[in-house]
């Protein structure tokens, strides 16, 4: 089976006053056709700039300045915008936190969707209103007619994102990116969408790719983790192993911090003393060095990623030891 | 702090029927079309050193029913008891000393801290402008209150920007400790802070509850971060409690179909517990009318409503005879509800 995405060693920096920053590094990974693989982390840690430079959206600054982003087949890295604009929107997409940003204050929801539609398949107007509807429908919004007229300003952050992912879907992607795309909602409306999102996924046979900082979402919607701090991906594993057997100090202790309400009142938070380091790309062994308790001088030298076990990546050099030590 | 808990001694605070409506208003002249009642008869107590939880979604009128307990919004009706006495036939003068004891954090540490003014100056200020310090022995004030979250004494000279967002909550709980406060109010503290910083800020707080013997108030919306601090909890929906508990039992066994729709929806971060989110949800979206609320204010969203819902008269209740799980729904604890 081939990756429907596959991302090898890629690297991003930002150009700012200082000279150049290196945003993320060797990041390595894939995702496989009908799987939904979730880039987990802190703010900061390079997920959202991973999801961005896939879709060649940087902005000004940030250049990809090595590496491969190769999409069914094609490396997305090496094509010009308007290569890039025959399959963003069709079959690779995204959805944003943020839908009132993404969406054009000036249009209707109709007009936004119907003129995508009509770039990407090439429908006449009624053609496209049509399908547009019927989309509008799929995503679960009432009245889809009325919704087709309004403004975005006038629905609301749920009602949004519903019209984000119908917009998303309005061809027939292979691959979803989902950045953060339920932070802003209310948690009975993030359950909405992301139910909507898994049966998306099954009725179209597509692939998501979740960014998130919600270790519940990860639990209850991955297939398999991607874990990021600082800039690159220390652990990799299918949902299960990562929670069973972490094998990063890292993910061994966020795992460990995250309050839930099934906990007993006698539960102790284990917190990760300090904080992530602003400036990390002049670190040249692990980034996490300096906050981890099974620190050791090795850690200061390069870290590779290990295969600890049929696709588990670990990018520690103690992780045999971290992953077997039960107790802290 | 269970102990605190039996009937026969008096709470810190009691709220009575507390209500904050706004005028909504529509179109380019402005013209009334009615009320939003973001607090609407709101009653609960709270006992020396207990630690109450809020919780809800955005717009439930949690954080603010949290302002009008501190004193930054007045309230439309109801009352507010600190010690048996009524905050809002309350003096001036006599509400100034009073404020002191109610202190509140805020959820945003950038905006609640003065930007022009280094640390020393934030935390030293109300301590001197209430005389709870002199010249001689602020400082050692002031260290004693870094010490006491956790800071060195080389954040004196800086000023908010240099910090990081936890160590800025972190000054903004010192700041609200300054004055020596026996209740605080916590609005939303860890909400925009990462995941292993929360867990650091929760922690300080768990611990200084108990160092401080503080009682406290605490509105959040990530249900498990409220549940960690928390010895009761309770639900609002649309400016009203719906349903209060012990927060285990609560958890356990909620009674109102808005708490439950609510915590189904939550994510637990175990992969074998995984369920569809959309099991238990709820269609819908919250939604504020204006206008005299009637009946149950969950009604048009909820899987168990009947006619009288829309109509009845909404308090909250003891589950059963004597308990201390109170709930509004008049449904609850009938046979297939649970």
């Amino acid at each position: 089976m081939s990756h429907i995405l596959e991302v090898s060693d890629l690297e991003v920096s930002f150009s700012g006053d200082g000279g150049k920053n290196i945003s993320v590094d060797h990041i390595s990974f894939y995702v496989d056709p009908g799987e939904v693989v979730c880039i987990v982390g802190e703010s900061g840690c390079g997920k959202s700039v991973t999801s961005l430079s896939i879709m060649g959206l940087l902005g000004r600054g940030g250049s990809v300045t090595s590496g491969r982003v190769l999409f069914e087949g094609k490396n997305l890295l090496a094509m010009t915008e308007k290569e890039l604009d025959q399959i963003r929107g069709d079959r690779l997409t995204m959805i944003f936190q943020d839908p009132l940003t993404s969406l054009n204050p000036v249009f209707t929801i109709g007009n936004q969707m119907t003129e995508s539609i009509r770039a990407h398949m090439g429908l006449g107007k009624e053609e496209a209103a049509v399908r547009a509807l019927m989309l509008l429908k799929k995503v679960g919004l009432p009245d889809a007619a009325a919704v087709m007229r309004r403004y975005p300003h006038l629905l609301s952050g749920g009602m949004r994102q519903r019209v984000m992912i119908a917009m998303a879907l309005s061809c027939s992607p292979s691959l979803l990116v989902a950045d953060e795309p339920t932070t802003a909602l209310d948690v009975t409306i993030q359950a909405q969408i992301m139910e909507l999102i898994l049966e998306l996924k099954e009725e179209l046979g597509m692939s998501v790719l979740l960014i998130t900082h919600d270790m519940g979402l990860v639990a209850q919607m991955a297939d398999r983790v991607l874990v990021m701090y600082a800039g690159q991906m220390i652990e990799q594993a299918p949902v299960l192993e990562l929670f069973d057997h972490p094998a990063h100090p890292y993910t061994k202790a966020l795992l460990r911090s995250v309050p839930g309400i099934m906990d007993r009142r006698d539960r102790v938070l284990e917190s990760i003393e300090g904080m992530v380091p602003e400036q990390y790309d002049m670190i040249t062994g692990c980034r996490f060095a300096d906050r981890c308790p099974y620190r050791r001088d090795i850690c200061g030298r390069p870290q590779i990623d290990r295969m600890i076990r049929h696709s588990h990546l670990v990018r520690c050099c103690r992780a045999g030891e971290v992953e077997s030590d039960a107790g802290k | 702090m269970l102990e605190n808990d039996g009937m026969d001694t008096k709470p810190l605070l009691q709220v009575e029927g507390l209500k904050k409506y706004y005028t909504a208003k529509s179109g380019i002249f402005s013209r009334n079309i009615g009320e939003i009642r973001a607090v609407d008869g709101v009653s609960f107590s709270i006992h020396k050193g207990e630690t109450l939880g809020l919780v809800g979604e955005s717009g439930c009128g949690k954080s603010t029913l949290g302002r009008q307990i501190v004193g930054l919004e007045q309230p439309t009706g109801g009352r507010i008891l600190y010690k048996g006495r009524d905050l809002s036939h309350m003096r001036k003068p006599e509400l100034k000393a009073i404020r002191t004891q109610l202190q509140m954090v805020f959820q945003d540490s950038y905006s609640s801290l003065n930007p022009r003014k280094h640390i020393f100056e934030i935390l030293a200020e109300p301590m001197l402008y209430h005389g709870l310090a002199d010249r001689n022995n602020i400082h050692q004030k002031v260290e004693y209150l870094l010490d006491l979250v956790g800071l060195a004494k080389n954040a004196l000279g800086r000023y908010p920007h240099e910090f990081s967002g936890g160590q800025r909550q972190r000054i903004g709980i010192a700041k609200a400790l300054s004055l020596n406060p026996s209740l605080l109010v916590c609005d939303e503290p860890v909400s925009a802070l990462d995941v292993s910083i929360q867990a650091q800020i929760l922690n300080l707080l768990k611990n200084l509850q108990k160092e401080l013997d503080l009682t406290s108030i605490f509105i959040g919306h990530g249900l498990g971060a409220v549940n960690y601090v928390s010895d009761r909890i309770a639900v609002m929906y649309l400016g009203q409690i719906v349903e209060l508990a012990d927060s285990r039992e609560l958890f356990d066994h909620p009674l109102h179909p808005y708490s439950k729709a609510l915590f189904d929806a939550v994510p637990l971060a175990d992969p074998r517990t995984r369920k569809r989110l959309g099991g238990g949800v709820i269609e819908g979206e919250a939604e504020i009318l204006p206008g005299p609320g009637e009946g149950c204010p969950f009604y048009p969203r909820c899987p168990r409503r009947s006619r009288e819902c829309s109509a009845a008269k909404m308090e909250l209740r003891p589950a059963s005879e004597g308990s201390s799980h109170l709930v509004s729904c008049i449904h609850a604890g009938q046979e297939g509800v649970d």
